[in-house]
């Protein structure tokens, strides 16, 4: 290698040293300078990047946070006010984490949203798309286990009414309930487990799934906006005609995201952490109260939508079903849609109506959940409920039927 | 099994031995599982503060309540009065509850009766509402000046106000779904009742 380039610098016979026993350049070369992505995303496309922000946002602060916070019923509360007011900028720290948790599933709702509009699940992205379903479970169940930890008394209600949903279910639910809070009540116990899930298991669960999502996303080539597949179009050089290097363009584009992103999440962290109890709820200023009830329960606003299903059902295991299923269906979402068209540019008004039904309702349960179930918005919960599950259960009919428009062999781009 | 190929390879045999090892590396990836999962379950400190809790009612004065607390949990022992248990037999009462047999409702099976006891003076409940889990307060006194002329006497929960009777069956147009959950109890003398545990019942 070296004989044909002979004026070779110390850095760069430092890299072939490397190369011989590592393959740093390849990856490079692979992943960031010679990954081909389509030369037309747009807006939407800020957003995996910027998952990937916060992730590294929460891990480092999360990380942080342990240096002071206390895992025990005694402590846990006095320690997290400890941080906010004795401990050298101990307060910002906590405030991005909390911020970057509401952050991260604005982020995460987007990034998915963008999927179903370009038809980003469909063949040959199904396991991307599975990788991502899972990053998202991991990330609800990350974000319930670190709920419970400043052990407000909204924490523990909150624990508490979710973790009795298990015993929903027949005949090992209350059983399995004990087993989860290894008490006979949310206690010492199980805060300790929570806290041992939140820091170290599914963190390092999250970390794996999100390689495994990138690593399938850059062995299929990423969608885009058009739907079209890049890579059935090569030049000369064997790199899609359509396609530029992730590195420079996209890391450039991605950079600019992020400087307007870290804008409103400066802006949200020092003007509104508490986001008027919406990222911070206010019941949650009190310590846990086991034998005193918040005035009303809600969970925080990025659970909310599942949280209404679960209140609209009269029955209880049937409420925690649907509750399941609302979750789980996104994950059958690349064979339920029969559309031989991915992006929503080429489909047809069905599509487009289902789609837009499918956000207002999720957006308008989201609201549902956090209010009280009176009669008006239980009525009115059952009735979005019902929009949301047809959205799934009647795709593969109206896929199959809509009208799409042609695809046009490449995709369509603008130059500025 | 044994068809042995033109290389000098058993196939057969090859193939026994690997299922024979998978199956044994998953026998014993189960069994090391086992003490990781058990350790989840109530720990034996756990269980001890978990106990069964026995309570002196013998000195209990008629019409009056002690509230032990068990699993975390207030358990109210009242020991009704006879007008208390008067009031219960009340025809009109059971039209303004919601679930007066205790159908929909958790208790042991020796307390899904009218008064919802194993003895019917002595009431245990859960002291915990339905509706969200607040602590429910006794109102005994019945024609109480805030819950009206008509009220029998009973539990009050003073967050979204819920109401109960004096055997802890909820009334109707109430935010609480179902009557006060019912403990596992059992009388160890006549005077001693012991939460936690189940009475024998035929």
């Amino acid at each position: 290698m070296s004989a044909t380039m002979p004026e070779k610098g110390k850095m760069g016979q430092l890299v072939d040293w490397i190369d011989a026993r590592f393959p740093l350049t390849r990856t490079w070369k692979e992943h960031v300078s010679e990954y081909y992505a389509p030369k037309n995303f747009n807006f939407w496309y800020y957003f995996g990047s910027l998952a990937l922000v916060v992730l590294v946002l929460q891990i480092v602060t999360g990380i942080f946070l342990t240096m002071n916070y206390k895992p025990s019923a005694a402590d846990a509360f006095a320690s997290v006010e400890y941080i906010m007011r004795d401990v050298e900028w101990g307060w910002l720290i906590r405030y991005m984490h909390s911020t970057g948790a509401s952050a991260f599933f604005i982020v995460v709702y987007l990034h998915m949203f963008r999927g179903l509009m370009y038809g980003s699940y469909k063949n040959p992205r199904e396991l991307v798309w599975i990788f991502g379903m899972l990053i998202y479970l991991c990330l609800m169940a990350e974000a319930f286990f670190g709920y419970l930890l400043p052990w407000g008394n909204m924490s523990y209600w909150g624990a508490q009414v979710i973790v009795s949903l298990f015993g929903a279910i027949p005949g090992i639910g209350e059983s399995l309930v004990e087993w989860i809070r290894g008490d006979y009540y949310i206690s010492d116990i199980t805060l300790n487990r929570f806290f041992a899930l939140h820091v170290i298991a599914l963190p390092l669960a999250l970390v794996f799934l999100v390689i495994a999502h990138i690593l399938a996303l850059h062995e299929v080539g990423s969608n885009n906006p058009d739907g079209v597949e890049i890579k059935k179009l090569k030049g000369p050089d064997g790199h899609p005609v359509d396609g530029i290097p992730f590195h420079p363009y996209y890391t450039v584009k991605d950079l600019v995201g992020f400087v307007v992103f870290a804008m409103v999440f400066a802006l949200v962290l020092f003007f509104a952490p508490e986001m008027g109890g919406y990222f911070l709820e206010h019941a949650n200023f009190d310590p846990a109260n086991p034998l005193q009830t918040p005035e009303h329960i809600a969970p925080v606003w990025y659970f909310t939508p599942f949280y209404a299903i679960l209140r609209a059902v009269p029955n209880k295991l049937m409420g925690v079903a649907l509750m399941g299923a609302a979750v789980v269906l996104f994950v059958f979402l690349p064979w339920l849609d029969r559309s031989k068209v991915k992006s929503v540019r080429y489909r047809g008004w069905l599509w487009r109506g289902f789609l837009g039904a499918f956000a207002v309702s999720f957006i308008a349960l989201g609201y549902l959940g956090l209010k009280p179930a009176t009669p008006e918005y239980t009525l009115a919960a059952r009735f979005f409920a019902v929009v949301y599950f047809a959205f799934f259960l009647l795709m593969p009919w109206y896929t199959r039927i809509d009208q799409t428009k042609p695809v046009p062999e490449r995709v369509t781009y603008h130059a500025h | 099994m044994s068809e042995v190929d033109k290389d000098g390879v058993d196939g057969g045999r090859r193939h026994f031995l690997l299922v024979a090892t998978t199956v044994t590396g998953i026998a014993g990836a189960a069994m090391t599982a086992v003490p990781f999962l058990a350790s989840w379950k109530p720990s034996a400190r756990a269980q001890a503060l978990g106990a069964p809790v026995e309570q002196d009612i013998s000195k209990l004065e008629s019409g009056s309540m002690v509230k032990v607390n068990w699993r975390g949990q207030a358990i109210f022992i009242v020991r009704r009065s006879p007008e208390m248990m008067k009031q219960l037999e009340d025809p009109t009462l059971a039209e303004r509850l919601r679930d007066p047999k205790s159908e929909q409702s958790d208790q042991p099976k020796y307390a899904q009766n009218e008064v919802r006891s194993l003895k019917p003076e002595y009431l245990v409940l859960v002291g915990v509402c339905t509706h969200l889990g607040c602590a429910p307060m006794s109102r005994f006194q019945p024609a109480d000046a805030e819950l009206g002329a008509d009220w029998p006497g009973g539990f009050y929960c003073p967050c979204h106000g819920s109401k109960f009777d004096l055997a802890g069956r909820v009334f109707k147009d109430v935010p609480a779904p179902l009557n006060l959950k019912v403990p596992p109890y059992r009388f160890i003398t006549d005077g001693v009742v012991q939460i936690g545990v189940d009475a024998e019942v035929a």
